[in-house]
């Protein structure tokens, strides 16, 4: 039985869709900045992204290429663990499995690296089947740096984190190694419908 | 309880098994009305590790959800649920082999003011400086505590900027955080910054400190936005 608040009704928001806003979030209509350092700026014409590690060979892209790759929009709810919950984002962006097509590899994991050095672990079968993108756009307009543009991971079904902001590749690896949060005290696969919040949730 | 400005309360709980935390770290606490609905947050901790209680200093957000019930409603004697310590990145470190710089916005202040607690109650010896912009005097949390630590002589200076308005007789700064500001504090051989507060804030407080030569990796931020409380 969790403890009652004496007095505390809250602020509920009756038009807040309870199937769509995991437990323990709210809804907010801001969309909240969080990162653990500066803003990296590379420019467009030293970015690359690039597929490495347990694969047949490294695949590359130039921004140009990238964006000349088949993109759709995608409009989803994201939850951060922060506790915020954004519904009816709408994203630009090449799917990764577009990028993965024609990979070889026996990986079942993966780290997405980014400027600035953040990382973050995921099952590869959370990135494949039309569950996760590279977004470059946010509601019509070019990704703002300070929300990950150019180019960020978005896998909406898992906490926020997960959708590495600056991404610049994916590194497969046979094991799930632990990226930045995950390291930090963050869970290690993070599912929002199950408060996968912290270590030992 | 007990206010540290108009909109900023200071709650002193008592936790069943806390395990200690490290300055910087933050908790959950959740909020259960009484036919099951519920709401949680994340606050910073505002005490040094070690001390009897877990200190949260909480800012009202006017249409917030927990903050105002947190401030104005609960009293001593009351209970509700809280998770933690969380986090094991914006963590105080007593020996990062520099000097290090807080900055903080705001209620920004709370976790670097762990810090600063951490930082006297084990006599570190890292010089460190601690840069607190606030919109008037009135809006300093911990103001007279700070101005005490400012005086110990023990390697830790505060340093104030007060944006919007400034006391008579005030030699302090009295502008946002700029560069020039931010070259006059941070010592030369900064090895190590905190930055946390609003967004707007600690985007132009990083990126400055990266303009003047500092290493990004060596920035460490945490931000809140408008929809925090």
């Amino acid at each position: 039985m969790p403890i009652i608040s004496r007095g505390f009704r809250g602020r509920r928001r009756d038009d807040a869709p309870r199937d769509r806003v995991p437990p323990g979030q709210y809804v907010t209509d801001d969309f909240p900045v969080l990162s653990a350092g500066p803003t990296p700026h590379t420019p467009l014409d030293q970015w690359d992204f690039t597929i490495v590690g347990e694969v047949d060979e490294r695949r590359r892209w130039t921004w140009d290429e990238l964006r000349a790759l088949p993109s759709e929009t995608i409009t989803v709810d994201i939850s951060c663990v922060t506790k915020w919950t954004k519904l009816d984002t709408s994203w630009e962006g090449v799917s990764v499995d577009a990028l993965l097509d024609g990979v070889e590899t026996s990986a079942e994991y993966l780290t997405a690296f980014c400027d600035g050095g953040y990382t973050t672990n995921l099952p590869l079968a959370d990135v494949t089947g039309g569950q996760a993108w590279i977004a470059f756009g946010y509601d019509g307009e070019p990704l703002e740096p300070e929300h990950g543009g150019p180019a960020r991971l978005l896998v909406p079904h898992l906490y926020f984190w997960k959708s590495a902001k600056w991404v610049r590749g994916l590194r497969l690896t046979t094991t799930d190694e632990p990226g930045f949060w995950e390291s930090n005290g963050y869970h290690i696969y993070g599912d929002p419908w199950k408060e996968q919040r912290y270590w030992g949730d | 309880m007990w206010p540290e400005t108009d909109r900023v309360k200071t709650l002193a709980l008592d936790v069943q098994d806390w395990t200690g935390h490290r300055a910087g770290q933050h908790v959950d606490v959740r909020l259960t009305a009484d036919d099951g609905y519920q709401a949680q947050r994340s606050y910073s901790i505002a005490s040094s590790a070690g001390g009897p209680r877990v200190e949260l200093t909480v800012e009202r957000i006017d249409d917030g959800e927990v903050s105002p019930y947190l401030t104005e409603e609960a009293h001593t004697g009351d209970r509700f649920e809280l998770r933690g310590p969380v986090g094991g990145y914006f963590v105080w470190d007593p020996d990062p082999g520099g000097p290090v710089l807080l900055v903080g916005g705001g209620s920004g202040i709370v976790p670097l003011m762990a810090m600063a607690r951490q930082r006297t109650a084990n006599h570190d010896a890292v010089p460190t400086s601690l840069l607190y912009s606030a919109r008037s005097w009135e809006d300093v949390i911990y103001r007279d505590e700070l101005e005490r630590y400012g005086k110990r002589g023990d390697g830790l200076e505060i340093v104030f900027t007060l944006t919007r308005e400034q006391p008579p007789g005030w030699s302090g700064y009295g502008r946002r955080v700029d560069r020039e500001l931010l070259a006059e504090v941070a010592p030369a051989d900064l090895t190590l910054t905190f930055v946390c507060g609003p967004t707007p804030f600690v985007e132009a407080v990083a990126e400055t400190l990266v303009g003047l030569g500092h290493e990004p990796s060596r920035i460490k931020t945490e931000r809140f936005g408008p929809t925090g409380g």
